[in-house]
């Protein structure tokens, strides 16, 4: 029975929406680029497997930056502070999300994140997603670009498992490379070859947080994307 | 497991849309899900049905379009087999991803009390 008027009788009424289901996560996530845009940070969302390198890359992205730029950071897990304290300890300012049960960030959460001011004066905002090749894949946090970090030990064809992930990436840091010597049957051929079948302009650097072997082009790379974004700035981050 | 945030985000949506049109239930709910889009549909489907207790979903049929991958040459739209290399066989060209990574809430059919929808 309708509340109207008693009258039980409904009207089957179609309304066509067309929206994207993260409409919601989009708009924060447009204001979060809005504001760091404005302030001249240029915020790297990084993704990969638990286990992946990716706090490590930050310590050693610390050191080889150190000195030239500001960084900051935020770290999402679903426990504990740890990476934030130890992402600090390397001299980077940063936060921690705790997520409880969620298995990615979310804009919103960077959002609170922001609003404790974390990227104040920072260059550079890397947002450590939480360890996990599939959901963090959708949801756009506000940043330039999406890099994972893909581990020596995970095996060539992880690209192939997780098409959505990597297709979405701008960069693949191939980490732990220091490791090869203990892994002879290592196929980088196959890895940049799952990419290329999943990415449509692949782009790999191979990198060692522990002896900081390619650490320099990952910084380069770094480097462009902020001298695209704000080329005013970019003769003083580059040294050119 | 975010299929359960997105299907609550879904609900508040559809909540607001119903409250909009003074519905007062909802009859089917659709939404596109593409292959390459990150939700599972059928984990998607099982969250919708643990999520509508006691919301304007509670009786709704959910329908999940799904959407093939399509890599297409973004320069002379050649078609290009998904599991392929991503580049164009014949101009060399990157892919573009012509359809497949859909999460679209396509259209609501609302059930709305006779005497209000004879009135909008």
């Amino acid at each position: 029975m309708c509340d109207a008027c008693g009258c039980g009788d409904t009207r089957l009424v179609p309304v066509e929406l067309h929206e994207r289901l993260m409409a919601g996560n989009d708009h924060t996530a447009a204001h979060n680029r809005e504001h760091l845009r404005a302030h001249g940070v240029v915020a790297v969302n990084l993704m990969g497997s638990p286990g992946a390198g990716k706090t490590a890359l930050l310590e050693a992205s610390a050191r080889a930056f150190s000195g030239s730029e500001r960084l900051a950071a935020i770290t999402g897990d679903l426990e504990t502070e740890r990476d934030a304290d130890r992402v600090r300890a390397a001299g980077i300012r940063s936060s921690a999300i705790t997520t409880g049960s969620a298995c990615h960030l979310d804009a919103e959460m960077v959002h609170r994140a922001l609003h404790g001011d974390i990227a104040h004066g920072a260059d550079y905002l890397f947002i450590e997603n939480v360890g996990n090749l599939v959901c963090p894949a959708i949801y756009d946090l506000g940043q330039e670009a999406n890099v994972v970090a893909l581990s020596v030990t995970e095996g060539e064809d992880k690209p192939l498992k997780y098409p959505a992930m990597f297709r979405g990436a701008d960069l693949v840091l191939l980490t732990k490379i220091d490791l090869l010597p203990a892994l002879p049957r290592f196929d980088r051929a196959a890895v940049e070859d799952a990419l290329a079948r999943v990415m449509p302009m692949p782009r790999m650097i191979a990198v060692s947080a522990f002896t900081g072997e390619g650490i320099e082009d990952w910084m380069e790379w770094m480097r462009r994307l902020r001298g695209a974004l704000h080329p005013q700035t970019a003769g003083v981050a580059t040294g050119r | 497991m975010h299929e359960y945030s997105l299907v609550q985000s879904l609900l508040s949506r559809v909540e607001q849309e119903a409250r909009a049109h003074r519905a007062s239930a909802v009859h089917r709910v659709t939404v596109r899900i593409g292959r390459l889009g990150g939700v599972e549909p059928g984990l998607f489907a099982t969250a919708f049905e643990n999520s509508r207790r006691g919301t304007v979903c509670e009786h709704a049929e959910l329908e999940i379009l799904t959407e093939a991958v399509q890599w297409v040459c973004s320069v002379c739209s050649a078609d290009i087999p998904p599991g392929r290399v991503l580049a164009c066989p014949s101009c060399g060209w990157p892919a573009r991803l012509a359809s497949g990574d859909a999460l679209v809430l396509e259209n609501l059919d609302l059930e709305v009390p006779m005497e209000i929808a004879s009135h909008v």
